[in-house]
Order: C-alpha cells, then sequence, then structure tokens
C-alpha cells in the first residue's frame, strides 16, 4: 500500500459557520467520515449514544460536540478544530458556532482560514444568520467562500430552490469583498454531493463539495511583493564555535526575502543587506510566507524583537494612530478614552481609544454612528493612539501586519480582535 | 546553499513546522521560565527537534521536565538520556515516589499512577517557578483536545477553564499572567499523528525502540496486550506469551497496551496507521478508556 506523505501535501485551513439546525455538525462528521478520518472507536461511541438517546439513525453530529457542557446543551461554544486529509491535502477545520452570541468565536476561527463555508437550510432559504457569517468571513478577508446549499433531499432537490439561493446570495454579495465563490447544493445526511457527486441532482454541473475543497488554489493568496519581516527572537548563541553569530529570527510575513537584498529596519531606519537567510542549519536562497528562518545583514546594526525588516523602497509607514474595525470580545462594552496593551505582530504597546466612529450591523451592514461604544460581539471602527509606532499595513493589503490583538491589562484577558483599515 | 520551492509553496508538513518554531520563539522571547514538558514519547520528542532547530546553533533555552512515575518504559528512559545529552539541555526530573514520600500527593491504592501524575507536575511547575510548559498535546488525540488553544491558561491551581478560554486570533498569543498562575504551550496542536510520523521519517529522528516491532511476553487484559513485569502482577486467569508486536504510545507501563505488529520502520508504521481503525488512545490507553469525558476531566484538574 501506498500513501501520499504529508511531505508533499499542501494544506488548507477552512473555517465553517452554521448552527446545528443548518446540519453543519452532520457535514464535519461527514467528511470526517467519507474520507476515512473517523476511527472505529470515535464511531462506535457516536454509535452507541445515538442509541441510547433513541434516535433511529447515528447522529454524526456527535463526533465533533468536544466539551461536556456543549454534549448536554446540544450546541457547540466554542471554536474547535478538526483534521483530515486527502491524498494530496491535510485540511484543517475550524469548527465554529453560528449564533449571533458567539459571533467572537466565529472571528477567531476565520482570523487563520482560507476558505469559509457557510451552510443553509434549503428550506429556509437565506437568513440574517446566513448573511451574518458571510459578512465576517468577508470582513475577516477569507478568500475563498462556499455557500453551502444543505438539506437539498427535504426540497425534492429542486433546482429552483438552489437557483433562487444561489441567486439571491450572489446579489447579497457584491456588497461584499469575496473574491472567489462557490454555491454547492448538498445533502449531508444523505451524502449528496458532499465527497459523491449527487445522482439526484443532474441539473448541477458543478464540483463536489470535497472536490472543490481539495482543488481551490490558494497558493496565490499571500502577498509575495511587499517583504515584511518581524523581528521575533535574537539568537546569539554565545558559544565558542558560533562566537559572531547574531541572526534575527522570525516567521516571513510578506514578499520574497533573498541573500543581497537591501532592506531597512524599523522603525529605527537604519539600512543594510542581507548576508544570509538560515533555515536550521542550512543557508537558504530565498524565505517567502509563512517559513519560520534567520536573517543575517551584512552590517552590526542594532536590531530587536518588535522590530522589522522590510525592503527600502518598499516598507510600511511607522504610525500611532491607526483606524481599524475592532471585533469586541468580551461583556464590559469597549468605550473612548478606554486604555489597552496592544499586540502587533511581535510588538506589544499600549493603546488609547480615540474615538469610535461607528458600529457595524453585521446583518444589515448598516453603520450605527449613534452608539458610542461597542458590547460583546459587536464590530465597529475605532481610531486608537499607540505608545509606540506600529509597524503595520492595512489589512485588505497584509493579514498578519495588518491585524492586532487587545489586551485588558487588569485580567490579562484578550478582548478585541483588531483589523487596521488604515493608519497615520 | 539550499533551493527553495520555484513556485513558494511550502508543504503543508515545512507549514506545520514553521507554525510550531514560532511559537516556540514566541514562548522564549515573552515568558520568563518556560519548560518543556518531556514524557519520552514521540510527541514529545518531536518538540524537543522542533526546539533544536527554533533556536539552532544556539542551545534550547529552557529546561526538560520529566515526571518519573517509576513505572516507565527502560527504553524510554534511554531515548531521554540521549536527547538530553546531545542537545545540552538541563533536565528537571519530578518523581512520584518522592512526591508520596512528602505528602504533595496521596497513593491511596486505589489512584493510578497517571492520575497522581498531576499534582507531582503541579507541583514541579510551582516549586520551579515555570511560567510557561510546553506540551506535546494534539488537537486530533481526543475530542475535549480540540477546543484546546495554542496557549493554555492555567490558574493559581493549575487547572483548565474550558469555558472561559482566551480567544486565539491570526498567530498572535496572548501570553498575560497573573502571578501564581502558568500557560501550558502546545507547539504541536496541529499535527496529526500521521503528520509526527512523517516527520520523524523526514528528520531521521531518535524515538525509544519500543515504538517499532520487537517480540515481548505479554498477556491479555480488558481487551488490550499488556508487557509482563514485576510491577503489574498478573491476575488469576491471565496468561503470558510470547508476541510480536510494538507500542503506539509511550506510558505507564502497568496501563500502556501494545498491538501486535511487524512493523519495524518508519515508512511500515505509516503503512500500519493508514489503515489502522483505532485510535492510538482507544486502542492501547487504558486510563483513556473509562469515560467519554475521562481527558476532559483530567485536562481541568491540570493533566498535560
Amino acid at each position: 500500500m501506498s500513501t501520499v506523505k504529508s511531505n508533499q501535501m499542501d494544506l488548507l485551513r477552512f473555517a465553517t459557520a452554521g448552527s446545528v439546525d443548518d446540519g453543519k455538525s452532520t457535514l464535519i462528521g461527514r467528511l470526517l467520515l467519507d474520507s476515512k478520518s473517523i476511527f472505529a472507536d470515535q464511531l462506535e461511541a457516536v454509535e452507541s449514544t445515538s442509541k441510547s438517546k433513541g434516535y433511529d439513525y447515528t447522529d454524526l453530529a456527535l463526533l465533533t460536540d468536544g466539551l461536556r457542557s456543549e454534549r448536554e446543551q446540544g450546541i457547540t461554544i466554542d471554536v474547535a478544530y478538526r483534521y483530515f486529509a486527502t491524498p494530496n491535502r491535510k485540511f484543517i477545520i475550524a469548527d465554529t458556532p453560528g449564533h449571533v452570541q458567539y459571533t467572537r468565536n466565529m472571528v477567531t476561527g476565520a482570523s487563520t482560514a482560507d476558505l469559509g463555508l457557510v451552510l443553509v437550510d434549503a428550506r429556509q432559504g437565506l437568513t440574517e444568520q446566513s448573511r451574518r457569517h458571510a459578512v465576517i468571513l468577508s470582513l475577516l478577508r477569507v478568500p475563498h467562500l462556499v455557500l453551502a446549499v444543505n438539506k437539498m433531499d427535504l426540497v425534492d432537490y429542486s433546482q429552483e430552490v438552489y437557483d433562487k439561493i444561489h441567486n439571491e446570495f450572489t446579489q447579497f454579495a457584491t456588497k461584499l469583498n469575496i473574491p472567489d465563490l462557490e454555491v454547492i447544493p448538498i445533502s449531508a445526511l444523505a451524502g449528496d454531493n458532499v465527497v459523491n457527486r449527487s445522482e439526484n441532482m443532474s441539473w448541477y454541473s458543478g464540483p463536489t463539495l470535497m472536490h472543490h475543497l481539495e482543488n481551490v488554489h490558494v497558493a496565490s493568496d499571500r502577498d509575495l511583493i511587499d517583504a515584511r519581516f518581524p523581528v521575533q527572537y535574537v539568537v546569539r548563541p554565545k558559544s565558542d564555535e558560533f562566537h559572531d553569530y547574531r541572526g534575527y529570527a522570525g516567521m516571513v510575513a510578506g514578499g520574497v526575502l533573498k541573500p543581497g537584498d537591501e532592506v531597512v529596519v524599523l522603525p529605527s531606519g537604519m539600512t543594510s543587506k542581507i548576508s544570509k537567510i538560515d533555515l536550521f542549519d542550512k543557508e537558504v536562497t530565498e524565505a517567502f510566507p509563512p517559513m519560520s528562518v534567520t536573517v543575517h545583514l551584512e552590517d552590526d546594526v542594532d536590531v530587536s524583537r518588535g522590530d522589522m525588516i522590510a525592503r527600502v523602497k518598499n516598507a510600511p509607514q511607522p504610525s500611532q494612530d491607526i483606524d481599524a474595525m475592532i471585533c469586541w470580545m468580551t461583556t464590559a462594552p469597549l468605550k473612548p478614552r478606554q486604555k489597552l496593551a496592544i499586540k502587533h505582530t511581535t510588538r506589544t504597546a499600549r493603546a488609547l481609544v480615540k474615538d469610535i466612529q461607528y458600529r457595524l450591523d453585521v446583518n444589515t451592514l448598516h453603520r450605527d454612528q449613534e452608539t458610542k461604544e461597542l458590547g460583546v460581539n459587536e464590530i465597529g471602527r475605532v481610531q486608537l493612539r499607540t505608545t509606540v509606532p506600529l509597524l503595520c499595513d492595512p489589512y485588505s493589503q497584509n493579514r498578519t501586519t495588518g491585524s492586532f490583538i487587545l489586551i485588558d491589562e487588569a485580567t490579562g484577558v484578550t478582548v478585541g480582535a483588531g483589523m487596521i483599515t488604515s493608519s497615520s | 546553499m539550499t533551493d527553495t520551492h520555484a513556485d513558494y509553496r511550502l508543504s503543508q508538513l515545512d507549514q506545520l513546522e514553521a507554525e510550531s518554531i514560532h511559537i516556540f520563539r514566541e514562548v522564549a522571547a515573552e515568558f520568563e521560565k518556560p519548560v518543556l514538558m518531556f514524557s519520552g514519547g514521540k510527541d514529545s520528542i518531536v518538540m524537543l527537534r522542533l526546539a533544536e532547530k527554533a533556536f539552532y546553533p544556539a542551545k534550547i533555552p529552557f529546561p526538560v521536565l520529566q515526571v518519573d512515575t517509576g513505572l516507565d518504559f527502560p527504553e524510554v528512559l534511554a531515548t531521554r538520556d540521549n536527547w538530553v545529552n546531545r542537545l545540552g539541555v538541563n533536565l528537571v526530573v519530578a518523581s512520584i515516589d518522592d512526591a508520596i514520600a512528602n505528602g504533595v500527593v496521596v497513593d491511596d491504592g486505589k489512584t493510578s499512577r497517571n492520575r497522581l501524575q498531576i499534582g507531582t507536575l503541579l507541583n514541579a511547575i510551582e516549586e520551579n517557578g515555570f511560567t510557561a510548559a510546553f506540551g506535546g498535546g494534539r488537537r486530533d488525540e481526543e475530542k475535549a483536545r480540540a477546543k484546546e488553544r495554542v496557549y493554555s491558561h492555567r490558574d493559581e491551581f493549575g487547572q483548565w477553564d474550558p469555558k472561559n478560554q482566551r480567544p486565539e486570533l491570526w498567530s498572535l498569543y496572548n501570553g498575560r499572567l497573573h502571578a501564581g498562575e502558568h500557560m501550558r504551550i502546545f507547539p504541536i496542536s496541529n499535527w496529526t499523528e500521521l503528520d509526527i510520523w512523517d516527520y520523524i521519517g523526514r528528520e531521521g529522528i531518535e524515538i525509544p525502540q519500543i515504538y517499532f516491532s520487537h517480540q515481548r511476553r505479554v498477556f491479555e487484559r480488558d481487551g488490550m496486550l499488556m508487557s509482563e513485569t514485576p510491577l503489574n502482577p498478573l491476575r488469576p486467569g491471565e496468561v503470558v506469551e510470547e508476541r510480536t508486536v510494538r507500542f503506539r504510545t509511550c506510558g505507564d507501563i502497568t496501563l500502556t497496551g501494545c498491538v501486535e505488529s511487524t512493523a519495524s520502520t518508519v515508512d511500515e508504521i505509516i503503512d500500519e496507521i493508514s489503515i489502522a481503525t483505532l485510535t492510538e488512545r482507544g486502542a492501547t490507553r487504558g486510563d483513556d478508556r473509562f469515560s467519554e469525558a475521562a481527558m476532559e476531566d483530567r485536562k481541568k484538574e491540570g493533566y498535560f
């Protein structure tokens, strides 16, 4: 038996949004089961639980309800990560709850996703909830979106029903930033168009869900133009063998770095050239996102954690005045004049809320300029002033150098997620 | 020089490696006193390898902590010593026997050593003032682990509160702590069992010999094959016989079962687990089989 090694596979991270009622857990169970990622003991546990609850079918949703409180309540509260692989690709699912009171969890799951999967119940059509999911995925700049029209078996596999939802959603999506959209009619329970092509919907000529997940092109979603290297850690062995070794370790956030490149170190503005790039005990000719490497400079300039290495003619503007969309994640509301800790790339500072410009209604896209605070699970546009300059880009250009988290200094809890719109 | 990929693509294994290295560096930069929890199993060895890569050519800037259950496989301890010596890292051993002798944990004769590890571990973390402890947990292992963060916050009692976890976005990790609290760090959260094996094969990583097929005197208990050892007396009706086996996990010798297998190389193991029908824990770990919520309960108390 030959297996393709994960050495050669690529990776797709996707976020699912929807509620139990939309059949989301059943769909994930189906993906895991049909890709043979479920083991016999896991399936047995689910079968026996289904039986003890008096169901006459195996409830695949039980495969994914992790915490006891969730099993008791029959809902998903927190983001859960799940894994499966097909011969050429490994998948990481961020499984997020769909209800409005868990928006922050969906934002969390979407933050690292290449693709967002929104489920609708074919009988219900588009709901406020499915629109909200699309809005959040668009705000988080998830580049690919799949709308899975589920429970097609319950509408007699009707093309009319599918077309109506498809048209309505396409129209709505024009208001959003969704570079790539696929609308797929499925039945997670019966298995239509999930892994295997449905025999009940000959009118549909598009891909099955699994085929799309396996083939969607994600490599070009990264920014390979604008070199960004946030310095994370300075490697200084202080050993006899590596006496003069001084390397700047970090993860490439954008662009391609090469030995010989003329670079600038921010915020100091000192310039130098890259002398070499190490990947463990080997030198590499290029480094690109998301490689973790160690960069060496020709000159002995002062570089420390929190600094950024960029190209001389293409560097972010250090800035203390930041405009951002913020998702607020804690019960006590965000208010003007509030002070928080901010973590942006490898740099930590303090931030003052100068103004809350508007609250975005994620159901209608309406901008409410009357409310001057953000409650839990609300998203709004906020002006911040930071104690030190941040080396940032707009989030639309780079999801790493354009994002930050806000931390409550008293409790230490992460209370906000920010996406930079502009800085000055 | 090594040429990187012309199409600027990283294989998923390279992406996982880069993510884990990023986590190690982040913790070393932000925490006062990290420690790596080393069980001797393949996952914690892969962690050591990733830590080696993260700081090379400097030494790993934190010690390694092992809980000595007194019931460890000798092969596992041998591998541990090889790694510690080669990397030149400090090894801190927290012994359950010492913890019992000092009254840190109570051996009532009914509690498994696995459970006693919790108190011993928490005591070692507190005594040494460790503020961050790397663990080899993977989210694919068990349902309760699917919701664990990479940075998993523990209160002054070392407990995990699954309903009150900090949101974790992008690759921005929040390491804020109050006095007495610590953080569990799971740098290989996103790796699956198959990824671990592929990486061991690719990197030529030394792991304990018990993972590979060998002849062993075993007996059957609760549907699992257990190793014959004076530490684990036979019960009436149990019969010892020699079989060709290997272990899928390295735990307490009295609780960790083996499977019949002829897989004697990493490639053969990968072929074997690709068609395996039981999860590695379900198949061979007596300590996880008691209830569906077994792992969640132990994690709340402060298990790895």
